[in-house]
């Protein structure tokens, strides 16, 4: 973390010309590389994670030429448009809404979304009769599950980082029965859970699971089933401007190869710690 | 521009108004009592009451009212313990109490010194005149003093209620919805920043067109 | 507490603070700088006959201090990139992106600030000139630019001063607002340690005091100013 910093701000200090695109051949893709372990900054200021590899390899089998940097979460979306870049690899979801602005490849991850409490919390023992609840055409025990889900939070502050598809969950399902509290990042909504300031936070289970596993986070738990489709859409891709729809295609075609061959999954495995591969 | 996002963001933003200006008018209100206070205090003779009073004025003053409010949010929440012993945790949890609390405090220095300023001004024969016709040391106050220092601070309070409008704002840091907080989620939710800008920098400008109205109605009607 | 958080060196964040401060200074002295162009530019238009000039430039100083900061930080980081690309496309045919570094967009937005405050601030000072001194150097023949240079300025800088001593106080602590858009300077670095090292008290009290020590530092630099603009002047 706090190399990430210096490199921040060597760029700060450093970028002081006006910066232009380079041109011609290259195609430009953009990670935020401050949400491990999908992209982040190591400790030699360089990019590295789990999508850093992936553009390495879809590049290669796409055959094309890429350079990558770094982008700020918030206003990702029109940089793209405004052509800052021309595809962004930041573990960005596809949902409906994103579609109105932008094109996406087939998703390559997906990564369910998770209720976590820290373990004063009378909810700690809460859990459903299923651990995977798919908004998408629910059974009987989804339903239920996600009627459960309701009664416990209700009249609970619920933490969440602004500008996300959890944000628009909790909007879409849970807004009657939840104070929703947003966060310009999720280490703002770390510090409010462990404050007691919210009862549950909500994001996707990549993170967590970092997180869980260190010190700093070894009084959280998770709770509940874990989230998927519906407002949290097929999964992370590739995003691209409309009139790239063939570059899209492209770089399609390179995810379903490295998913046919198996690379995608230990990829996944290897930065994740469990196989949040597309299939 | 897109007019779709306009019209949708206008409600929206709208809607978050009473926020903005209950947070205002609170501040406004706590902050000058506390104000009154301080600058009283930075007029004692006793050091232990002028210093702690300057020190206050100093400390605030001096400082990005930014800082200030995430010292009282964030940094009260590494003392969750303590505040819950002495069973001021269940305020200092809630993110509009610390909201208030800041800009009350931010306001106040401000103030104090603004009304010290006014209470410096009022012409010492005045109080004499009011010792000779045997008034007491709490009359002069209430009857010379207060009145003349505020007529004579009301230009300048009148800058700083505009101020504080402004910084009403950084309340949306720490996850308050007021009039910024909910230009932001919109911002975010329809990737499209700079329109609902427009609607949100009307509503601060509106506001603070009525306050100026306001100020210089007083100012009129205390003008001898 | 853990002293050994704000130590120097990669184990600890005091050299993060120190070059945040750096920052801090850096951004604050070239939007003051900034701000006094503006400002200069801006009376003059307020002063000026033309009731177009005074128009604008009464737009300018009651939208920017009419308006929260951090909308204004908003504007520029949004849609500076929109602004330059078009021009650069009608007038140039350029059709590359375009983007201000993070620095220069800070300065903008607080100089802009803090030029509105100091337009005022001038204007009032160059009222202040009283208007015999200007006379008596027409009836002695001197010429319009060294009237202004050896009698309008010098006597307007000197009133000018202490209001343009509290525009910088001012300036410093806008200068916090640049956290918002990542610019790495006291605030952010505070919020960025308070997140990962979970002491969100020891990191913010110590952005604050850097604050008040850069306060203490420019009071007693201006003062030192102020005796100096004041050498030479009667005091009654």
């Amino acid at each position: 973390m706090k190399h990430l910093i210096k490199t921040g701000a060597l760029a700060a200090a450093f970028s002081m010309g006006i910066m232009s695109a380079q041109a011609d051949n290259v195609i430009r893709l953009a990670t935020e590389g401050a949400y491990p372990p999908w992209n982040a900054v190591n400790s030699a200021g360089q990019l590295e994670g789990f999508e850093i590899e992936l553009a390495d390899e879809l590049c290669a089998r796409a055959k094309v030429e890429c350079s990558l940097q770094q982008t700020a979460w918030d206003g990702i979306i029109p940089s793209l448009q405004q052509g800052k870049f021309d595809v962004i690899i930041a573990g960005m979801s596809i949902t409906d809404k994103r579609k109105k602005k932008i094109t996406f490849s087939r998703a390559y991850a997906s990564s369910p979304a998770f209720f976590v409490v820290s373990d004063d919390s009378p909810l700690k023992d809460f859990s459903t009769e299923v651990d995977s609840l798919a908004l998408g055409d629910m059974d009987d025990k989804e339903q239920a599950a996600l009627m459960a889900l309701k009664k416990a939070l209700d009249g609970k502050t619920v933490g969440v980082q602004k500008g996300t598809i959890h944000l628009n969950f909790l909007k879409e399902y849970l807004k009657d029965e939840i104070d929703i509290r947003t966060y310009a990042t999720q280490e703002q909504l770390d510090l409010d859970l462990q404050a007691g300031r919210v009862d549950v936070a909500l994001a996707a289970m990549s993170y967590w699971h970092k997180l869980l596993s260190k010190e700093e986070g070894k009084n959280l738990l998770t709770v509940g089933p874990g989230v998927t489709e519906g407002p949290f859409g097929e999964g992370v891709g590739l995003g691209f401007r409309k009139k790239d729809q063939a570059l899209a295609d492209q770089f399609s075609v390179a995810i379903d190869s490295m998913v046919a061959d198996g690379t995608l999954s230990a990829m996944a495995q290897k930065w994740f710690g469990f196989d949040a591969a597309a299939k | 521009m897109d007019w779709d996002i306009i019209s949708e963001s206008v409600p929206a933003i709208f809607s978050a108004l009473p926020t903005t200006l209950g947070l205002v008018g609170s501040s406004l209100l706590i902050g000058f009592i506390l104000a009154v206070l301080v600058a009283l205090g930075a007029l004692q003779k006793a050091w232990f009451i002028n210093r702690p009073a300057n020190l206050f004025v100093y400390i605030f003053r001096s400082s990005p009212l930014l800082i200030q409010i995430f010292l009282i949010y964030y940094g009260s929440g590494q003392f969750r313990q303590e505040l819950t012993a002495v069973g001021l945790w269940h305020l200092f949890r809630e993110p509009w109490f610390c909201a208030v609390l800041a800009l009350s405090l931010n306001t106040a220095a401000y103030t104090a010194e603004i009304i010290r300023g006014g209470i410096k001004s009022v012409p010492l024969d005045l109080l004499e005149a009011g010792a000779a016709i045997g008034m007491k040391k709490s009359q002069i106050f209430r009857r010379i003093t207060f009145p003349l220092a505020i007529r004579q601070s009301l230009p300048a309070y009148g800058n700083e209620v505009i101020l504080m409008v402004k910084s009403s704002s950084l309340a949306s840091t720490i996850t308050i919805m007021d009039v910024t907080g909910v230009y932001k989620e919109i911002a975010s939710e329809y990737f499209s920043p700079l329109e609902p800008l427009l609607i949100a920098g009307s509503i601060y400008l509106l506001i603070n067109f009525i306050a100026t109205q306001i100020i210089a109605y007083f100012e009129r009607r205390l003008a001898i | 507490m853990d002293a050994t958080i704000l130590s120097w060196g990669d184990s600890g964040w005091g050299d993060e603070f120190f070059f945040a401060t750096l920052m801090t200074l850096a951004v604050a002295s070239c939007s003051f700088l900034l701000g006094l162009v503006i400002a200069i530019a801006a009376a003059a238009m307020k002063l000026s006959k033309r009731r177009s000039l005074t128009f604008f430039a009464n737009v300018y100083t009651t939208v920017v201090r009419g308006i929260p900061e951090l909308l204004v930080i908003y504007l520029i980081f949004y849609g500076s990139s929109a602004l330059l690309m078009s021009i650069a496309n009608s007038f140039f045919g350029i059709d590359d992106y375009i983007e201000l570094p993070v620095f220069v967009m800070g300065v903008i937005c607080i100089g802009l600030s803090s030029g509105a405050y100091s337009t005022e601030v001038i204007r009032g000072a160059v009222q202040a000139v009283p208007v015999g001194t200007i006379e008596a150097a027409k009836a002695i023949g001197m010429p319009t630019f060294s009237r202004f240079r050896r009698i309008l300025a010098p006597q307007a800088i000197r009133f000018a001063l202490p209001g343009l001593g509290n525009v910088w106080q001012l300036t410093l602590k806008e200068t916090s607002l640049i956290s918002v858009i990542g610019l790495t300077e006291i605030v952010r670095i505070a919020q960025m340690g308070a997140g990962s090292e979970k002491k969100p008290f020891l990191f913010f009290i110590t952005g604050l005091i850097l604050f008040l020590v850069l306060a203490s530092l420019s009071d007693k630099g201006y003062k030192f100013l102020e005796a100096k603009a004041e050498k030479g002047v009667r005091v009654n």
